[in-house]
């Protein structure tokens, strides 16, 4: 089954309710996101799921040197970064689309979806 | 004199074949790239063939099963240069489609597979011309002005995404059908319109375009025969067409429609788009839920086609039914439209009036200058008249367009 990344993506700057704006928002967005998590779960959709901590926390990578060099802070320094995500299985985009419409409106953020990359061969031919 | 019958044949089963020959394979191989390379290669074969062979008893069937074999053809090329997937590709569903009637048919499937909402408009309008419409990918090019690699990646790109993101290809779901209806049909009508009055180039009218649209159109009306929207559309196409031999002089310039010789109107085209707008005014009389903006403004059209002249054409149904419309979509362009409507029953003062209150919004759009400069001329008001031409002239992007502007406003005395 095609599996998809539903990414979450909102304001980098937070504040003590952290990207709602408020803090009863904020507790009906937890809310709201748990029971969308839960559906994902029964209906089978569920691989993997999980909200970030601010992107001021992150640390980047880069390996391909002879020695590793570790950077504070996101790859990409944006007004807006990735607040969270999950990883489902769904039959097509179809289906995919209508969760990410319930989950953007369950966390209140808006959605990226992005297929996996499968098994199925990546076409041979070059674009022209 | 077999030699233009043949070639007459493979225009005439392209015109009919091409769509349904793609979608049959695209189901059967689950790939729109094999079934679009595969049906280019059916046609160049049947070029090939049918002068030396004859045409065959039934070209359709001809056209398919020789677009079967090049796509079992093709992938076993493909699969050579990768042994392994040998198996996953050629493995391939041979069931015939369920004969459950039109809504099943293969070529709606690609239709809505390639009107995708997950695609942007102009993925949606390239894969559309090429898959159902099957104009060569340099014919899309030229007709959008754009240069044929820019358009051929473009092609590729979109049918990448429907492979990698899992574009189904079925027909929606009765939930959804109604809102991914009106996507089709908005596509439709973009390739109609960007035809019709071009928003750039050195062509006024491209008549690739509003064919095609119009072919696309009654495609949709063979398979979606009871929909209102459908046969709004193609009504809506027809009856403008219709005006086309009438809309551009001799000069290059455009005619409005109070100028047109409604003699050179199509009036073949008028009878078929008449009809279409009668049999929804009746299914609507009956009951048939409220009329969507399509045959809103077939039934406008309809209305001016019947009109022996600009003067005698009946400004009231037309308000009529633009208020309706202005109901369904409050757009500024559509308030425009009845503005311009209003000023024929109540006067320039009363549709200026109408007109001036969208001026914050429309001030970037020709067609909002030239109605006011048109009614501010009937004011007496020259110089204000004048103004507005010019902006409307500095904005319009069609070149027949322009040419008629600039004789309006030079037409201004004093």
């Amino acid at each position: 089954m095609p599996r998809y990344l539903l990414s979450v993506h909102g304001t980098a700057e937070r504040t003590e309710s952290g990207t709602y704006p408020s803090h009863e928002a904020m507790l009906q967005g937890f809310a709201d996101t748990g029971a969308f998590n839960e559906r994902l779960q029964r209906d089978g959709h569920l691989v993997f799921a999980g909200g970030l901590e601010p992107a001021t926390t992150a640390t980047t990578v880069d390996g391909q040197g002879e020695k590793p060099a570790f950077t504070d802070g996101p790859y990409l320094e944006t007004q807006e970064c990735l607040g969270g995500f999950w990883v489902i299985e769904a039959a097509d985009l179809d289906v995919a689309l209508a969760l990410a419409v319930e989950g953007s409106k369950a966390c209140r953020g808006t959605v990226e979806v992005r297929p996996f990359r499968t098994a199925e061969p990546v076409r041979t031919r070059p674009e022209p | 004199m077999t030699g233009p019958t043949v070639e007459q044949a493979i225009t005439r089963a392209h015109h009919e074949e091409w769509a349904r020959v793609v979608a049959d394979l695209a189901r059967r191989f689950g790939d729109l790239d094999v079934a679009e390379e595969a049906t280019a290669e059916a046609f160049v074969a049947a070029a090939e063939r049918w002068p030396r062979e004859g045409v065959p008893p039934n070209p359709g069937g001809w056209l398919a099963t020789t677009a079967t074999r090049k796509a079992i053809d093709w992938l076993r090329r493909e699969s050579q240069r990768d042994a392994k997937h040998q198996a996953a590709r050629i493995v391939y569903d041979d069931t015939p489609p369920e004969p459950t009637g039109p809504v099943e048919d293969d070529r709606l499937r690609l239709v809505f597979t390639c009107c995708h909402p997950a695609l942007a408009m102009e993925a949606r309008v390239a894969l559309t011309l090429r898959l159902v419409g099957g104009l060569t990918v340099p014919e899309i090019a030229r007709a959008f002005l754009v240069q044929e690699t820019t358009m051929a990646r473009r092609i590729t790109r979109a049918k990448a995404k429907i492979k990698a993101a899992h574009i189904p290809y079925r027909v929606p779901s009765a939930d959804d059908i109604r809102e991914r209806l009106a996507g089709v049909l908005a596509v439709v009508y973009l390739i109609f319109n960007e035809g019709y009055l071009a928003g750039e180039g050195d062509d006024p009218l491209r008549v690739d375009l509003t064919d095609q649209a119009i072919h696309l159109g009654r495609l949709l009306r063979t398979l979606l025969p009871d929909d209102g929207e459908v046969a709004g559309l193609l009504a809506l196409m027809l009856l403008t067409d219709a005006r086309r031999p009438a809309r551009v002089s001799r000069t290059g310039e455009l005619v409005t429609l109070d100028e047109q010789d409604r003699g050179a109107w199509d009036h073949t085209l008028i009878a078929e788009g008449n009809a279409l707008v009668r049999e929804r005014i009746e299914a609507v009389a009956a009951g048939g839920g409220p009329p969507g903006r399509y045959q809103l403004q077939a039934a406008i059209n309809a209305v001016h086609t019947e009109a022996p002249s600009a003067r005698d054409t009946n400004w009231s149904a037309i308000v009529a039914l633009y208020s309706h419309m202005v109901l369904l979509d409050p757009s500024p362009i559509v308030r425009l439209n009845r503005a311009v409507a209003v000023a024929e029953v109540d006067g320039p003062g009363a549709g200026l009036a109408e007109i001036d209150r969208l001026a914050e919004v429309l001030d970037g759009y020709h067609a909002f200058h030239a109605a006011r400069a048109d009614l501010l001329r009937r004011l007496g008001r020259g110089g204000e008249s004048r103004a507005a031409y010019d902006r409307a002239i500095g904005l319009a992007g069609n070149p027949a367009e322009r040419a008629h502007l600039i004789r309006r406003r030079d037409q201004l005395a004093g």
